[in-house]
């Protein structure tokens, strides 16, 4: 913990959303093997993600992704221009106006089916 | 970390976005999967994702436990079971994505 700036926040919510994507890309490996044990097995797999309660948790893991690709973007850009990096705050949050021109039309398409 | 973010960005960024904006999730199913393993490309786009993905997100978490594990002891031995895991979840997926075939009478 160190300032509490953007710098901060930002490189908080880039380790959070990297351990969950993570945590979920072991059990997406999981889940997506038991399509070795044929279609009923499969299907009852995949049953899950087409629960209404599931959405929300699909819409974050997109948010989390997001995030952690724009962010890590944001990362590369700095460190290949290091000049830039006297406008590290301003670079955070044309990270989140990308986030958030993203996200919320991709939420938008996958909640939809729902209504 | 660079290099495997930036091609992560557009494999994983584009497989979500395939398998919920281009194809919304209810069309997932077995013959979905049939379909699309019936060219090598996904199989090799799926590789790539997953590998990329793996070795990605377990360096990560090595770069968690040498931050946060300060005891030399938990360090080796977490980062023991990081590769075991690792190792583990890696070798399951290739698997997967290298020998299904579709059973008789699904599939197009």
């Amino acid at each position: 913990m160190y300032q509490g700036r953007t710098g901060m926040w930002s490189w908080i919510f880039h380790r959070v959303t990297g351990v969950g994507v993570l945590f979920f890309l072991f059990i997406h490996i999981v889940d997506t093997a038991f399509i070795l044990f044929g279609p009923e097995a499969y299907h009852h797999m995949i049953a899950l993600y087409k629960q209404p309660f599931f959405r929300p948790m699909e819409v974050a893991l997109l948010a989390a992704l997001l995030y952690h690709s724009l962010n890590g973007l944001r990362i590369c850009v700095i460190d290949f221009w290091p000049g830039l990096d006297r406008y590290q705050h301003l670079l955070f949050y044309a990270v989140l106006a990308l986030f958030a021109a993203l996200f919320f039309p991709a939420s938008f398409i996958m909640m939809k089916p729902l209504f | 970390m660079r290099l495997s973010g930036i091609a992560l960005l557009v494999l994983a960024l584009g497989h979500f976005a395939i398998m919920h904006l281009v194809h919304p999730i209810e069309e997932l199913s077995y013959d979905f999967v049939a379909g699309r393993y019936r060219f090598f490309g996904w199989r090799f786009y799926d590789m790539s994702l997953l590998l990329l993905a793996m070795l990605h997100g377990l360096n990560g978490v090595r770069i968690l436990i040498d931050d946060y594990v300060r005891s030399e002891r938990w360090h080796h031995r977490l980062l023991w079971v990081l590769r075991i895991v690792g190792v583990f979840f890696m070798v399951l997926g290739t698997i997967v994505i290298l020998v299904f075939q579709p059973v008789h009478g699904h599939g197009p």
